[in-house]
């Protein structure tokens, strides 16, 4: 076990997952918002979009949204993020765990939504906001408030799921597992240092955001 | 209200009772090699000219070399429990006694004979380029310097063309055949592994005539048939075998039928004298 | 009452006739990425139909590779979340207890299972422990070990849910439950627990597209599930991406199915015990989703 932490770089594999966890978790929450302000808005077309995006993405294996990026999104339809094919990679990797975990940001923001109770909106519309103004300024703040909760989750979800880039060749901490058992058959050692390395990495996340979720709810 | 969710809590316990009747039952045959009363032998389900699960049958070099095999360990090919044996799997598969043996393009190292033993080679392959019919640029792995290259992650053939060419441009998918989608595609330049599963490729029907075998190897890769390590009565009579089919033709015919429509011709060493066991 | 009733006003003349023009622009948007991609993928040849036909006409297509993936996920799926919802009960309930010790044993094992990868869970019973315990026959070693981690797994976030909807209730609840002379236990169980559990219902649901999409990763311990057999597919007829994009149709009509029942039986109980979600959920849109059908949404829902 002391031998692959020695002669692999478990460490720089981690730093990988952490570097994939920290922007797809930008870039989902970024979607994530947009799409849950779609399914929300006025306009039926986009209504309809994002309830599209939702029903797709969150209904397929993450594993074939990740190959199918890269053959085809990538390869056939032609959209290389980089001509550098490990920077592609990386790339895909970032945007489809943005994109797979952004079905999940939304749902979890329409329930903030939820949360919200009724007169908040029809305050905000009887004091003349328009819809975009009314959702910035009283009902997101509150939603997001209210969504902590299945936000970490999705966050400690999102952590986990990286993984699932090796199988378009990224070189994060279970990429790395599949080259240790490569090379020196399957070991559990190797196993139990890469469970080890992401039990540390999303327990913290866990105990804060249950922490953040009691600390900012909205007392009502 | 309460005999309805009585109902389907019932039905739930009636569907996990029959499941794990079907569990015990499936499992009649011990499948132990000394018996005769079969074989579990692990191939690959994936690979053209090697190991497919082509239907309802299993075909390639490897599924005929483990058919001969078993005909002379005394059990018949309809005897033959085919089990499914990714590449990083084959170790765990043969040290829990899932299968008697593997022939899974399964090379012959120093690090796998620490868990396991090899009877074998029966095949020597060695790593080379599959690149598209049109392309003349690609001669050699010397040559692909700027060029687009895929291969399986974490494989032994990416690893070692990373080492050798800083430079070039990999791609890794889990499977080859997404790396031939990404070939014919025109999204890479060159897929590289072994002379032989470039060859099955080759000779699919769909990629007759799109594809070609470079024919420069680069390496050595030594078939063996991978078994319980220590187990040298089984690894002779396996050995045994492995020499009477180079002897009668068998071997010829069958490296012939699978890999021959891509125009493969097996290397020089074949075909081989198989190591003795210890 | 819907969303659009309440975020915004009635559209006015030049609201409407702004609408119209976004929508017509949404539309032609979404017809040119669709040319696109079909021009891309014909140039590629991906459209040829000898890799789409067989499909159609071959039934070994279906009988020995996408039926057989499509069984072996199903079954994986029903057993995982059968038993994930016996083991969310009792570490659910467990975290409830007025034992320290009971709630923290709970507590460490639920959030312990929750953060470790389900890959890696799989790949260690299925490689490192179960081989090694006779009563499990080795052609059931991969089947075991998939349920064991997506039980494991889905059952901890079961478990989240059970605590949190009992802790949603209103405190009448079990205050009227202990004043009329039932044990803490009986309060939980004929009082508090049926209410939550009917709550739960969706997301429980919920959880089990989760699992069925889940049961994909028992490919790395040879459980031969849908996309595995896809992959299979794809190297026999020489279409691989093809047969992904059949597979993932096929996940996606599966768990849409699934979806639509989870809602069917969530209205029906609705109906049947009277909603008090009736002050009206803000994003209860046209299509309302499962977990969004309730006022108070419990904290750790449905994971991805």
């Amino acid at each position: 076990m002391i031998d692959i932490l020695t002669e692999y770089n478990v460490l720089g594999a981690f730093v990988e997952t952490l570097k994939y966890t920290v922007l797809a978790a930008i870039g989902s929450l970024v979607i994530g918002t947009l799409v849950a302000v779609m399914r929300v808005s006025p306009i039926g077309v986009l209504r309809g979009l994002g309830t599209f995006y939702v029903t797709t993405i969150r209904n397929t294996p993450l594993t074939l949204l990740m190959v199918l990026s890269i053959l085809g999104l990538a390869f056939i339809v032609g959209l290389q993020l980089s001509e550098d094919f490990n920077a592609n990679t990386f790339r895909w990797a970032v945007v489809m765990l943005s994109v797979y975990h952004a079905a999940f940001v939304a749902e979890a923001l329409r329930s903030g939504v939820n949360t919200v109770p009724t007169g908040q909106a029809e305050a905000a519309r009887s004091i003349g906001l328009t819809f975009g103004q009314s959702l910035r300024e009283v009902i997101l703040p509150q939603a997001f408030r209210g969504a902590i909760a299945p936000l970490g989750s999705t966050l400690i979800a999102l952590t986990k799921n990286t993984t699932v880039a090796q199988v378009i060749g990224g070189s994060e901490a279970a990429g790395l597992l599949s080259t240790i058992v490569e090379n020196e058959g399957s070991s559990y050692g190797a196993f139990l240092i890469i469970a080890l390395g992401f039990v540390i990495l999303t327990l913290p996340t866990g105990i804060a955001f249950t922490h953040l979720s009691e600390r900012l709810a909205v007392r009502r | 209200m309460i005999t309805r969710r009585r109902l389907a809590a019932l039905s739930a316990c009636a569907a996990l009772a029959v499941g794990l009747a079907a569990c015990g039952g499936s499992d009649s045959s011990t499948g132990d090699s000394a018996s005769g009363a079969g074989l579990k032998v692990g191939i690959k389900f994936d690979q053209p000219g090697l190991g497919l699960k082509q239907g309802s049958e299993y075909k390639g070099l490897d599924v005929d070399v483990a058919t001969y095999v078993a005909g002379k360990l005394g059990t018949p090919a309809d005897k033959i429990t085919w089990v499914q044996a990714p590449s990083a799997q084959r170790e765990s598969l043969i040290e829990t006694g899932q299968v008697d043996f593997i022939v899974a393009t399964y090379s012959i190292t120093d690090a796998r004979k620490e868990k396991v033993s090899f009877a074998g080679p029966y095949l020597i392959a060695g790593q080379d380029l599959l690149v598209r019919a049109d392309e003349a640029a690609i001669t050699g792995p010397e040559a692909l310097a700027g060029k687009k290259l895929c291969s399986v992650k974490g494989s032994t053939s990416a690893q070692k063309v990373k080492d050798q060419n800083p430079g070039v441009n990999l791609q890794e998918f889990a499977t080859y055949s997404e790396c031939m989608a990404a070939l014919t595609s025109r999204a890479v330049d060159a897929l590289t592994t072994d002379d032989t599963i470039l060859a099955g490729y080759a000779a699919q029907e769909q990629y007759k005539g799109k594809v070609k075998v470079v024919g420069k190897t680069f390496s050595q890769e030594r078939y063996g048939i991978g078994l319980k390590k220590g187990n040298v009565d089984l690894c002779t009579k396996i050995t045994d075998a492995i020499n009477s089919m180079i002897k009668d033709g068998d071997w010829q015919k069958a490296v012939d039928a699978n890999l021959g429509p891509a125009g493969y011709k097996p290397g020089a060493g074949n075909p081989p004298t198989p190591d003795a066991c210890s | 009452m819907s969303a659009q009733a309440v975020l915004f006003d009635a559209p006015g003349p030049r609201a409407r006739a702004r609408h119209r023009i976004l929508t017509v622009l949404g539309a032609l948007l979404v017809l040119a990425v669709a040319f696109v991609v079909v021009r891309k993928m014909n140039d590629a040849g991906q459209l040829d139909s000898a890799l789409w036909t067989p499909f159609l006409t071959d039934p070994a297509v279906w009988s020995e590779y996408l039926l057989l993936g499509l069984w072996a996920t199903v079954k994986a799926a029903v057993f995982s979340i059968a038993l994930a919802g016996a083991f969310g009960l009792l570490f659910g309930t467990g975290r409830l207890s007025h034992n320290a010790a009971v709630r923290w044993a709970c507590g460490v094992i639920v959030e312990f299972f929750r953060a470790v990868p389900v890959l890696i869970m799989m790949l260690f019973l299925g490689f490192g422990v179960y081989p090694t315990i006779d009563a499990i026959p080795d052609s059931q070693v991969p089947l075991v070990a998939v349920v064991t981690a997506l039980t494991l797994y889905n059952g901890s976030v079961v478990a989240e849910l059970v605590r949190a909807g009992v802790r949603n209730l209103p405190k009448g609840q079990g205050e009227a439950g202990l004043s009329i002379g039932l044990t803490r236990g009986q309060t939980l169980r004929l009082v508090q627990l049926p209410q939550a559990l009917r709550h739960m219902l969706p997301a429980l649901i919920g959880q089990f597209v989760v699992a069925l999409k889940d049961s994909a990763l028992g490919y790395a311990i040879l459980y031969q599930e849908l996309l595995t057999w896809g992959k299979t597919l794809g190297s026999a007829y020489s279409n691989t991406v093809p047969a992904y994009l059949v597979v993932a149709l096929m996940f996606i009509l599966l768990n849409v199915g699934l979806t639509h029942l989870a809602m069917a039986v969530d209205r029906r109980m609705s109906r049947r015990l009277g909603d008090q979600g009736a002050a009206g959920p803000l994003a209860t849109g046209p299509e309302p989703e499962l977990e969004v059908l309730h006022a108070a949404p419990p904290p750790g829902r449905t994971q991805p």
